[in-house]
């Protein structure tokens, strides 16, 4: 097919040159920085001093005793641990919650899809700290919580809510939960009405209609929302901060600190890279499935 | 809502005759609307919350006493916030602005510029500030600005905030360009526009709703932000989510419950404005 509205490959480049230009300069040659930083010597006042060092991965694992010996410190694979946890668990429960709804919107007439879908979205536009910042009134010790079991005569003293891995869960769940939905949204509202119909008179019940047609149909959705909820939820840093109270850090948290208060940057450099070594496979293993048609064409 | 939560399982019918409606009940799983109510009260809720007690009388975040708009009243006197809105609108409007003009085009290329080597690539770099997790970029640019010595305060955030946002205009903006049909772009070159004329004249007003959504949604991506702004910003460059997290971490009043209001109101007018558009020029072609 000839397009006439086809720019020519010179307006094309010029075009694209802009925006291409702008994320080079700011923001990849940025990030090719990382790794270089984390190979430098720490200045105690912050940033770096141009000396190679590998002491950053060195101290991901190790810490000096007193005698000055390496001894393996397991403080910082545990965070990293406790990050993919949290980071699970968010996704498992986004899913939980997640697929019920998109299920429900796709089978909505189309008018009230759309409006369903913008309730879904509007908290994604609102201020991600303020949306936490609600889960502190309801959480902490004179929340809302713990005051109406007070009132009510329940418990004498506050449980503890706030400062909790379940807190920072909830936080995260709270985030990311339209991320899940609208993805399965997408793949199951494109299912053929009269499979569900046929399913509807071959099994009768509704449980396996469910598991033998929705849920295959609605798998590629649910991949995507997965990658889409797991991704930021571990690198997140609002959450940990507000509702896990530093206590309980996650990696996110624990970079911020090396750029801040810590002031060891090659050290935040590499625990960073980390980080993005593991949304890259997950992203990889998205885009595998992708390429082998498993996917959701968006 | 109501129609929605309380709608009941259509009973089969026994003679094989279906409503009108029958094809959305087929598909009904007993507890899903249940569960879905349960998800919008949990999504808004909190929120809701929030601004209720933005309005309380009392010292107390938690605790309600009685209607009063004094917060509103100590928020408006602040001399702090209101620099740190400044600075919020300032970031705001010059870092949406840059970022829609440079998707704009970059979608204008993807979209009209046919196929070519590295268009993945292209795509792959214009969406890299949603892939790469925010902390990572913020840190990124923390080092990349001080490798160079660039210390321009508000400058730094701006720049920082338009590369962060180019994707959230892009995508709107992309997205309409994809949806409108080439047969008015294909009139005017047969009615001997040339290209720019084509730009001018056609493209550009049937493609104006998108990048109208696309330049919200960057404001309002741009008005959010906090991990990048918090580090790369310098000591005068405070902008509203992180004053609201230093005080966060002093202790909570309902001060922060009213300016978090005023901050989630501005979202709320952009997001449905954005979505209105959008909708609306669903209709047109």
């Amino acid at each position: 097919m000839t397009d006439p509205a086809r720019l020519s490959p010179r307006a094309r480049h010029t075009a694209l040159a802009p925006a291409l230009l702008a994320i080079g300069v700011f923001l990849v040659l940025p990030l090719l920085l990382v790794p270089v930083a984390s190979f430098m010597e720490a200045n105690p006042w912050g940033g770096v001093r141009p000396a190679f060092s590998v002491d950053a991965y060195i101290q991901v694992l190790f810490e000096e005793d007193f005698t000055g010996e390496l001894v393996f410190n397991d403080a910082y694979p545990r965070i990293v641990l406790r990050s993919i946890l949290l980071a699970a668990v968010t996704t498992l429960l986004c899913l939980l919650a997640g697929f019920p709804v998109a299920y429900v919107i796709a089978m909505q007439p189309k008018a009230r899809q759309g409006i369903l879908l913008l309730l879904v979205t509007v908290p994604f536009w609102t201020n991600l700290l303020i949306r936490t910042y609600s889960w502190i009134m309801i959480l902490r010790d004179e929340g809302l919580i713990n005051n109406s079991l007070e009132a009510v005569g329940i418990i004498d003293t506050p449980l503890r809510l706030l400062y909790t891995n379940g807190a920072i869960a909830i936080g995260l769940v709270y985030t990311f939960l339209p991320f899940m939905v609208l993805p399965i949204y997408a793949a199951i509202e494109r299912i053929d009405r009269s499979l569900i119909e046929a399913a509807h008179d071959l099994y009768a019940n509704r449980r396996a209609m469910l598991r033998r047609v929705v849920l295959p149909l609605a798998k590629p959705g649910i991949a995507a929302g997965a990658v889409l909820v797991f991704v930021p939820a571990l690198g997140s840093f609002v959450a940990p901060a507000l509702l896990g109270g530093g206590k309980h850090l996650m990696i996110g948290s624990l970079v911020q600190a090396q750029f801040g208060a810590s002031r060891n940057w090659p050290f935040g450099a590499a625990i960073s890279l980390i980080l993005l070594a593991a949304v890259l496979a997950v992203l990889l293993w998205q885009a595998r499935r992708q390429s082998r048609g498993e996917g959701l064409q968006l | 809502m109501s129609e929605l939560a309380g709608n009941p399982i259509s009973p089969p019918t026994p003679k094989g005759i279906r409503k009108p409606k029958a094809a959305f009940s087929v598909g009904r799983i007993p507890g899903f609307a249940a569960a879905t109510l349960a998800f919008f009260l949990f999504l808004y809720a909190p929120i809701l919350l929030l601004v209720v007690f933005s309005f309380n009388g009392s010292n107390s975040a938690t605790i309600w006493s009685h209607f009063s708009l004094d917060w509103y009243a100590k928020v408006a006197a602040n001399s702090d916030i209101q620099r740190a809105t400044l600075n919020t609108l300032i970031v705001a409007g010059i870092a949406s602005v840059l970022a829609t003009a440079l998707a704009t085009l970059a979608a204008l290329a993807m979209a009209r510029g046919g196929r070519f080597r590295g268009s993945q690539i292209a795509l792959g770099t214009l969406l890299l500030p949603l892939i790469v997790p925010e902390i990572v970029i913020a840190i990124a640019m923390l080092i990349f600005f001080t490798a160079v010595g660039m210390n321009l305060g508000l400058g730094n955030i701006i720049v920082a905030h338009t590369v962060f946002c180019i994707p959230f205009a892009y995508l709107p903006i992309r997205a309409r360009l994809d949806s409108l049909s080439p047969v008015y772009e294909e009139a005017a070159q047969d009615l001997y526009a040339d290209g720019w004329r084509t730009f001018r004249h056609v493209t550009f007003p049937l493609l104006a709703p998108g990048i109208l959504s696309g330049l919200m949604l960057a404001f309002i991506t741009s008005v959010d932000d906090f991990i990048i702004s918090l580090m790369v910003g310098s000591a005068g460059s405070t902008t509203l989510p992180i004053y609201i997290y230093s005080l966060i971490r002093i202790g909570i009043t309902p001060q922060i419950n009213a300016i978090s209001t005023l901050v989630l109101l501005i979202s709320f007018i952009f997001v449905s404005l954005s979505w209105l558009i959008a909708r609306r020029s669903e209709k047109t072609p």
